[in-house]
């Protein structure tokens, strides 16, 4: 992505006859952008490679990765309860908003949904940057209130005896869920597993998906 | 009262940042908070207050003017921070509009095409 292509025009009010016009928003990031750089508090390039970070390297294939070898290895899925942050950072997954790292796991008696009720805290390392339905105001309203309807808007119904429980990130701490292992996947490699788990199963408003949908 | 709530804006997936200046935007806050300019749990909590504010002024905040609550975020704490004034801002601003608007359809917008401009 280049800096200045956020080049738009507007058909519904008169402009000069060859100017161009940027939208407002874009203007008052872009006055930051030449004062944080004029001032030495962004070097150049700088902002362009952690854009390219979080489009492209960083999302929830590297949670999926985690969970596949928390499935697969109980030796490993201990050392994630010991200490996430460390045992997610053997697989190179480490930095920003991952520091403190808990991780939840899914069983027939307990459900967990991840959700940040006042702003939008995420585990940015394994997950990538939050959907946008994670950072609406009815997500983080309606988790608190009403986990179970929240499974239901998608699509998840689960038995009366699964408690929910509903973990609320902050600052300091980010949450993985670790879905259940689907049935039917005895034997299989980390790299075929975890082709089943998204990212909604990971913030816990899905589950993995079942044996026969692997890539 | 549960069937008051509004419903979770869902979508397919859509890429990371839906617009250039949002990826400005988030990237300009990790990299002040990289160089300690503030503290990730200052960011956490004065994006709250932003979104906060934008709900009370009406924003129905459905996860799509997230990064404009963001950007409101990092320039408090810009300003907050003494990095630079409002006033300081406003007239940065002001000078990228008038550098896009002498600049001609289809080339790069840059600041020193701003008429104004102090050399």
């Amino acid at each position: 992505m280049t800096q200045h292509d956020d080049h738009h025009h507007h058909h519904d009010h008169a402009h000069g006859e060859a100017g161009s016009e940027l939208p407002d928003i874009a203007l008052r990031v872009r006055a930051l952008e030449t004062i944080l750089s004029e001032k030495g508090y962004v070097q150049p390039g700088v902002i362009d490679a952690i854009v390219e970070t979080y489009e492209t390297k960083i999302g929830p294939r590297n949670g999926a990765q985690v969970v596949a070898r928390a499935w697969s290895d109980p030796a490993y899925l201990e050392r994630l309860r010991q200490d996430a942050t460390a045992a997610i950072a053997e697989l190179g997954f480490v930095g920003r908003q991952g520091e403190h790292m808990v991780v939840v796991e899914n069983t027939p008696r307990q459900h967990n949904l991840v959700v940040c009720t006042l702003c939008s805290c995420y585990p940015w390392p394994v997950l990538g940057l939050p959907p946008v339905w994670y950072k609406s105001a009815p997500y983080r309203a309606k988790a608190v209130i009403d986990p179970r309807g929240v499974l239901a808007d998608f699509g998840v119904a689960l038995p009366a005896e699964t408690a929910i429980r509903v973990w609320d990130s902050t600052a300091e701490l980010r949450y993985l869920v670790i879905p259940m292992r689907p049935a039917g996947t005895d034997g299989w490699s980390e790299e075929r597993l975890a082709s089943l788990v998204t990212r909604d199963s990971m913030i816990g408003t899905s589950l993995a998906l079942p044996a026969g949908d692997a890539a | 009262m549960l069937a008051a709530l509004p419903t979770i804006p869902r979508q397919g997936d859509i890429p990371v940042f839906q617009e250039p200046w949002q990826a400005q935007a988030f990237a300009m806050a990790v990299a002040l908070h990289e160089r300690g300019v503030f503290s990730w749990t200052e960011w956490a909590s004065t994006l709250a207050a932003e979104i906060k504010a934008a709900q009370a002024a009406g924003d129905p905040d459905l996860g799509d003017s997230y990064y404009r609550h963001w950007l409101a975020a990092l320039e408090r704490l810009v300003v907050d921070k003494e990095i630079a004034s409002r006033r300081q801002l406003d007239m940065t601003k002001t000078a990228w509009d008038r550098a896009a608007r002498a600049t001609p359809h289809g080339q790069p917008i840059l600041i020193e095409n701003d008429p104004d401009r102090i050399r």
